[in-house]
């Protein structure tokens, strides 16, 4: 799926598998990194670490396979996450926090909580998300650089 | 100003890893076991509390800027926990006790004006 318009300003596209628990985190940590070396500011950081976290997992967790994609404009930083897997029938549904299709494996782990999408949903100044059932989802999250206090609700 | 050092101490808390960075500073703390919770609601600076021993939790430390992690119930953290552990600098201490005794000790020594 193509991405509009600020292609030009991608700073890092990483690969992720399946049931790929054990490297949950990797890409979050190195997106982390990525931004601290652009000197972008701890609050902002901080919430696109939980958005990243929350992808990755729901990758992991969910997909055959997937892609995290972040971004740096000048005034925002967008995260992307596609993935190709099952997709999602009632996207509204999934939203709600508690509900989960995690099965037992994952619940053990102390994820499938039902509060993957709600966190980044909450963490970001704009939440896009779509998915063709059979398919695949795909989630783009927009935070602001300026003008936005950490943890305002913008949904 | 308390150091992991000190709670470990008050805490008779057995440090599997990392004792280089046990001079860190903590400045609050977190427990829970749903590591989306955590996530979203722990703080940098943070002594997390958890029952969850696999090398997710280190993932969620390392991400959150967590002083540090205890293991309660005795729990033994995988072998791949403290190699992870190991190469993000996060100390995981581990105690004999609930978690619910450890929160309360942490929570008295954190906050002694709280009672």
């Amino acid at each position: 799926m193509p991405s509009e318009g600020y292609e030009e300003y991608l700073e890092g596209i990483y690969e992720i598998f399946g049931r790929d628990f054990v490297d949950a985190g990797i890409v979050s940590s190195q997106i982390k990194n990525g931004l601290k070396s652009r000197g972008i500011t701890e609050s902002i950081i901080r919430r696109v670490a939980v958005i990243t976290f929350e992808a990755e997992v729901n990758i992991i967790s969910y997909a055959r396979q997937g892609t995290i994609s972040y971004y740096v404009l000048p005034d925002s930083i967008i995260i992307e996450a596609i993935d190709v897997g099952p997709g999602i029938n009632d996207i509204e549904l999934a939203l709600q926090e508690g509900y989960s299709t995690a099965d037992e494996t994952i619940r053990e782990m102390g994820f499938g909580a039902g509060m993957g999408l709600s966190n980044i949903k909450k963490s970001s100044d704009a939440f896009e998300m779509s998915s063709v059932p059979g398919e695949g989802t795909r989630v783009k999250s927009t935070i602001w650089l300026k003008g936005k206090q950490q943890g305002e609700d913008v949904t | 100003m308390m150091t992991l050092e000190t709670i470990a101490e008050k805490l008779s808390l057995k440090c599997k890893c990392c004792w280089e960075n046990l001079n860190r500073e903590v400045t609050g703390g977190y427990a829970g076991d749903l590591l989306s919770d955590v996530m979203a609601n722990s703080e940098g600076g943070d002594i997390w509390v958890t029952r969850q021993v696999h090398q997710n939790i280190v993932a969620v430390a390392a991400l959150k800027e967590h002083a540090g992690i205890i293991i309660v119930q005795g729990a033994t953290p995988e072998q791949d926990t403290i190699d992870k552990a190991q190469k993000e600098g996060i100390p995981i201490l581990i105690s004999a006790l609930s978690e619910f005794e450890v929160v309360g000790r942490l929570h008295r020594l954190l906050y002694p004006e709280q009672g």
